[in-house]
Parts: structure tokens; sequence; C-alpha cells
């Protein structure tokens, strides 16, 4: 069976060559709703969305993923920790962050399964998204290795692995549960 | 503090897989009723306020597309856009216009047109309304997503089930039959939504609102402009309003939501409602239900029900006319449909229309206390907007 990006993309290019029949017959990409047999214009114009996100000031956590760590950024005045990790105090402009290891174990506070997927994740397998609060109390979303949703509960022992991401092939971090 | 606004025409088009229109036609549909129920002549309106969030449609600046198409240009006006709360928020700015005294008519309306995109696109758009780079970057959630994992806390904290979660959408999908606007008029069983798919485990097909074209207008006017203009104003008695965190994992718990709490607590308050008891100040309420859940924890941030037990109210059928308060007559967002931007406006609408009386046979609450109110979210809990609405003109400006 094809996954949910390509069922979508083999929807647009039907679309497409509709599109085309109606180009060579009438002249205009002109479909026709299957339901009420209102006509729609098919678009001529397509983009690529794609965006460059600085991460200049917050690169030591992408650096930490490499050996194996997990980083938040603290607020050295008040203490308090931030993650995702951000470079500015957001209680005290006086206060200044430095880097933290966060723990890498913690337990279950709740998740779900993916079924229906946005466009750009229709390439994988069904997946599990979580949230975690570790021993020091910081919460983490990603994703948690168990597809099956009922073997799941709230307050059960996780821990937080990097992983490499396939078939993109990049640096993350992922949930996995641990035998009680 | 300043001038009182009342809501003085409303308009509103057909919700559903608008295929036959395109934007401006669909803005029009709603503009030129509400217009024409103000009885008040384009000229007179000094602000025109489009909220509009776009991404999936074509047009990027639907706001003047929409203004010329209705002979509405040289006036001032803007988009507002706060995601899924974004009709509430163009209320709450054209409001604020004219309690300042810089405009007498406000024309304030809502669109949206999610079927220019297919379907997997709308999905992808809708599920990076939280915090694009931590949360959906590598991780994918989806808006059913979002919920879920508050549909998930819930059931796991409170002992609430999928059949209560379905109870919603049977209620709902009872009232949109009777409403010609919504986008489904089908009476649906507990096993219909009980056997759909899982779209976001624990949610399914029919826990979740579908992808909407629609429009909803309402013309504004200020206090005296209102009474010249009418018999039977209805008017803004308070607006309360709060944004939360972008990412989610920055919230303390996952059974409700607190900036809809807090959005709850400062309309109560400039309203002199008694937080502890709100249902006895009111007659009829519009919630956000994107998801089934979303009305379930709606029920507990508003004060309708304890902390917990909100999925109580629904299985008892308390929030069916006669119950303790009648929620989403209209169908809400699950049945009548949810056009992101149009949605605020189209609770304002409706709930003008309960007060007034006008409601199909079927499904009009009964008008005692003469007060009704509209709980609208944008994202996950990201904005929240609570408006009161009131056939008395209020004691003070909201």
């Amino acid at each position: 069976m094809s996954n949910q990006r390509e069922q979508a993309d083999m929807f647009l290019a039907q679309m497409d060559q509709f599109a085309n029949t109606m180009k060579e017959s009438v002249g205009i990409p002109v479909l026709m709703d299957q339901k009420t047999g209102v006509r729609m214009w098919w678009d001529q114009r397509e983009i690529k969305l794609r965006f460059v996100i600085s991460v200049e000031k917050t690169f030591k956590f992408f650096e930490a993923l490499a050996e194996g760590k997990l980083l938040a950024t603290k607020c050295k005045k008040s203490g308090k920790i931030l993650f995702p990790p951000q470079v500015d105090c957001p209680d005290d402009p006086e206060d200044e962050v430095e880097w933290v290891e966060l723990p890498n174990k913690g337990e279950l506070i709740t998740w779900t399964v993916i079924y229906v997927k946005p466009y750009s994740f229709g390439h994988y397998q069904d997946y599990t998204v979580g949230i975690a609060k570790l021993e020091n109390g910081v919460q983490i979303l990603a994703w948690v290795r168990e597809t099956d949703p009922k073997k799941l509960r709230m307050g059960m022992p996780v821990k937080i692995e990097i992983v490499r991401r396939q078939p993109e092939n990049y640096l993350t971090y992922e949930i996995v549960p641990l035998e009680e | 503090m300043g001038r009182r606004v009342a809501i003085v025409g409303t308009g509103h088009s057909k919700f559903g897989v608008r295929n036959d229109v395109n934007i401006p036609e669909l803005a029009y549909e709603a503009i030129s009723k509400a217009i024409a129920d103000a009885g008040i002549e384009r000229k007179e309106i000094d602000l025109v306020v489009t909220g509009y969030v776009g991404g999936w449609s074509s047009e990027g600046l639907a706001p003047v597309v929409i203004m010329e198409y209705a002979g509405l240009t040289g006036k001032p006006g803007y988009r507002i856009e706060a995601a899924c709360a974004t009709g509430s928020a163009a209320i709450k700015a054209a409001h604020d216009a004219i309690a300042a005294g810089e405009a007498d008519i406000a024309l304030v309306v809502g669109v949206e047109k999610m079927n220019e995109s297919p379907t997997p696109t709308v999905v992808e758009f809708i599920g990076r309304a939280g915090n694009y780079f931590w949360e959906f970057e590598n991780f994918g959630l989806t808006f059913p997503g979002y919920y879920a994992l508050y549909a998930t806390a819930y059931m796991q904290k409170y002992g609430a089930t999928e059949e209560d979660y379905c109870k919603v959408a049977v209620k709902n999908h009872y009232y949109a039959s009777m409403n010609p606007k919504a986008q489904f008029q089908r009476k649906i069983t507990l096993e219909t939504c009980m056997q759909s798919r899982y779209i976001a485990w624990p949610l399914k097909l029919f826990d979740c609102s579908p992808i909407t074209d629609g429009a909803a207008a309402v013309v504004l006017a200020s206090e005296e402009v209102a009474q010249k203009l009418t018999d039977s104003p209805v008017w803004i008695e308070s607006i309360g309003a709060s944004i939360g965190t972008s990412n989610l994992s920055k919230r303390t718990q996952f059974t409700n939501l607190e900036a809809a709490r807090l959005a709850a607590q400062m309309a109560y308050k400039k309203a002199g409602i008694d937080p502890e008891n709100p249902v006895k100040y009111l007659d009829v309420a519009e919630v956000h239900d994107c998801f089934t859940i979303a009305e379930i924890m709606a029920y507990e941030d508003l004060g309708f029900a304890k902390r917990g037990e909100g999925y109580k109210l629904i299985r008892d059928e308390q929030t069916y006319i006669g119950g303790v308060i009648p929620v989403n007559l209209s169908g809400g967002l699950k049945a009548k449909g949810h056009p992101l931007a149009a949605t605020g406006v189209s609770m304002a609408v409706e709930l003008a229309n309960q007060l007034l009386g006008r409601v199909e046979k079927g499904r009009q609450a009964p008008i005692k206390n003469g007060r009704a109110i509209a709980h609208n979210i944008g994202g996950t809990g990201h904005y929240a907007y609570v408006t009161i609405y009131s056939l008395s003109k209020p004691r003070s400006p909201a």
C-alpha cells in the first residue's frame, strides 16, 4: 500500500491530468466538482515552501545532540530552566542564561497516535507523540517509541534518547518507555 | 472605559464545501445580509475589519479583494489574525475602535475558504499552528493531535470515556440538523461516532470538526447610533481575552485550557457575573468545540461544571435545551463547520439571533436572562476570547 504522501501526490497528478484534458478541449484549466458539478480553476502556479530558520544563538543545543546530550538554558539569577532553550530570560531583563544538561529520565504525561498526517509527514508510518516530565520538572514533547496507545499510561517511567531520524538522517530526540 | 457598543446587523453564509463561490463572493453573502439587516448605507460604515487566516487559500490580501468586490474601499481597514479565534479578535478590534470614538459604525467580516487546498495541505497548515520549530518540524503534530494530548490526559485523570466524547458529537449534530446554515444536517448515533476511524488516538473522525468554507459578518455601532438604528440592539457586555504558551510542553497540565479560564474570569468580572455560578446569569452558550474534548474542557473553563466533572454534564444531557445551560445550538464547530476566521463572528451572529428569538424552531433557547456567552479558542489554547452578549444595555461599557 502506498503511504499518505504518495496518495496525495497521486490525487494531485489526477487533477493535473483532468485539467490538461480540459486545456486541450476548451482551452482553460477547469475542473468539475464531482459532487455538485460546479467548475473550478486548477491553479497554474505552484510553489515549494521551505524555510531557513536561525539557530545561531541556540547552536549549543544542536552541537550537544551529537554528544548524546540534551541541553537547556538556565537563568543564572532565578534558576529557572528554559526548554525549548532561549537565550533571553523572560522574567528579568538583567538576568543571563547558561547552558545546562537535562536529566534523561522522567515520566510520561500524555500521548496520541497520529494516523492522519500532515503532507510533509505523509511518508512515515503512524507515529506516537507524547509529553514527558523529566526528573527536574522540565517537560519535553517528542515521538514516543510505542505505536500501541493502550500500552502507555500516565506516569509511566521513560527515558530520552538521542536518535537519527530517517529517512532524513538528522539528529533529534525520542521518548522511550522503560520496562517497569 | 469608553462608549458602549452593540451588534445592529448580522449576516451568515451557508457553511460547507463551497466550490460554487470564490473568496469575495463567499464573504459578500455575509456582508450584504449584515448591511441589509442593519438598515444602513455603505457610506455610513467608518471602519472595515476582516478576519482571515488563509495560507490554504489563494488570496493573500483577502480584505482588500473583498472590500473592492463589496464596494467598500476608501475606508480604514485591516486584517486580524488570532488562529481559530480570529473572528472574536476581529470583533474586539472593531469594538475597541468604536468604544474609543474612532468609529461609529464598523463592519466585521470573518471568512475562510479552506477547500482551495487539498486536505493533506490543510492538515499541514493547521498542524503548524502551535510552535512550528520545536513541536511541528520534528514531530508532525496535527490539530486533532494537539487536542488528543488533552483528550488522553483528561481520560486518564478523570475517567471520562471515548463514549463521553462522542456524546458531544451526537448533541451537536442533532442541533445542526435544524440549522440550514450548517455543513452537516444529518443526525448521528453514538455508534456512528464510536465506529468511526481514529484520526489522532483517542479522537475519531466524528470527534473532529470538518474542513469548512464559510463567512459571517456583523455590523457594530456605538450606543448613540445603535439606538437610532434599531429597537433591538444586542450589546457587547464584556470581552475577556488571553494568550497561552505556544509550546504545549510548557503547559502545567493537559486537562483544561488556562488561557480560556483566564479569559472567562476577565469577562465575568467585567460583566459582574459570579464566576462560581455563571449559568444563573446566562441563557445559552456557543463554545469552541473544534474537537469533542474541547467542548468538555470549555464547560469547566467557563465554570459550567467543576474541574473534572465536565464530562458528566454531557453524560447527563445537561447541555441540551432544558438542561443546566444549552450549548452549541447552532451545531457548533463540530457540525455547523469551522471556517477558522468566520467561527468567532458566526458565534456572534448565532447568539444575537438566539437572544432576539430569531433562530429555527427546535434549536431556540428559552431567553430569560437576556445574556449569552461565546467561547472562541485559537490554536490549542494559544489564544482565548470570551465574549458576553446582552439584550439589556450594560451598566458600563465593555
